[in-house]
């Protein structure tokens, strides 16, 4: 069974459409590339998914329930800006997260963060914007989801760190659960992707695999999309 | 090993390749034990189910080989080794015919500039 579903998914914002009949279905295991232009509706998409944001029309089901208190349970969800009290330190953080989630893995956590050579007392706002995108990715992949939302995970940050967010997609990859990732760096993703969706203007442009792009169209997903979206 | 990906062919037939390259070169010798589906994947930088679609293609064309508990193992089947071996030659020896052929040399100047190619190659080792 799919693990999320959109039928029909509209989101206006007085008379501007932000997402225009959406249908979109996902199945576990897949780690799929929500992609866009700036505008095209990934953020206003991804907060409708996790219930930050209720529909104008259609719905959105996640394990076949509409999103609330249960869906939150299963939904993961790092956003694309910092989220994280600043003044807190990175073991005060883990904390509240094994408070708020039953499925966190607070020893993951800590495995990678020391990984990573982070000390824990640090408060968050003593790390510099690469590690802070980390520890936030590492809280988020530390849950044992069944879908993660990850909104805008490789943006502003250097390449090593873009490696290291990529790699730990795959490291903590789960046939159980399905990855969300939103993004406009398609060549630095296309690799760690089963799927692409294209958004454009609020609407469901394509939804295919992508090795079968690369296939049919003899080009990168990177490449079609440039063509695709060209100004 | 190193991976790295052209843009204009699907990921998983160039996974396909790449570990027949290590095969075919001894990197990956015969009957030995393949790292795990989702290490390859880490190691690659590619999506594991894109490389388990990659493992299950050379399976199919007899290249590796799973055990259900041990894992995955390359073939000790030596002759399909150097028929993988020959195919890779004669695809070099087509791109470079075709090259040669682009820059206008004709057949016999082509085999008379090999010839050239490995004296010097002689004279060079001797010395």
């Amino acid at each position: 069974m799919a693990i999320l579903e959109c039928k029909n998914l509209s989101k206006r914002y007085g008379k501007k459409t932000a997402l225009e009949s959406v249908n979109l279905s996902i199945e576990p295991g897949r780690v799929v590339g929500l992609l866009g232009p700036n505008g095209s509706g990934k953020t206003t998409l991804i907060k409708l998914i996790n219930g930050l944001l209720t529909p104008s029309a259609g719905e959105v089901l996640i394990g076949g329930q509409k999103p609330g208190p249960l869906t939150k349970a299963a939904v993961a969800y790092l956003p694309d800006r910092d989220y994280l009290a600043d003044w807190m330190t990175v073991q005060q953080q883990i904390r509240l997260f094994q408070d708020f989630y039953p499925d966190f893995d607070a020893d993951k956590a800590m495995e990678m963060l020391l990984r990573l050579n982070v000390d824990p007392n640090q408060k968050f706002k003593a790390l510099s914007k690469g590690t802070r995108e980390k520890v936030q990715l590492i809280l988020v992949m530390s849950r044992k989801a069944q879908l993660y939302l990850l909104d805008e995970p490789i943006g502003g940050v250097d390449p090593a760190t873009r490696d290291y967010i990529l790699d730990t997609i795959i490291r903590n990859y789960n046939p159980e659960a399905a990855v969300v990732i939103s993004t406009h760096l398609i060549a630095d993703v296309e690799q760690v992707l089963d799927e692409a969706i294209f958004l454009q203007n609020g609407s469901v442009l394509l939804h295919e695999s992508v090795d079968d792009i690369r296939e049919t169209r003899g080009m990168s997903v990177d490449r079609y999309f440039r063509e695709v979206f060209k100004c | 090993m190193e991976w790295n990906f052209r843009g204009d062919q699907p990921i998983y037939s160039q996974l396909i390749q790449r570990i027949k390259q290590g095969i075919v070169s001894g990197e990956l010798p015969p009957g030995g034990r393949l790292p795990s589906v989702r290490d390859l994947a880490m190691e690659a930088g590619v999506n594991p189910n894109t490389m388990q679609r990659a493992l299950q293609e050379l399976e199919r064309e007899g290249m590796v080989f799973s055990q259900r508990t041990a894992g995955r193992f390359v073939t000790e089947d030596v002759r399909l080794i150097e028929g993988a071996k020959r195919a890779f030659a004669q695809e070099h020896i087509r791109a470079f015919l075709e090259g040669m052929h682009k820059l206008g040399y004709g057949r016999e100047e082509i085999l008379s500039l090999l010839q050239e190619e490995k004296e010097e190659e002689h004279g060079n080792s001797g010395m």
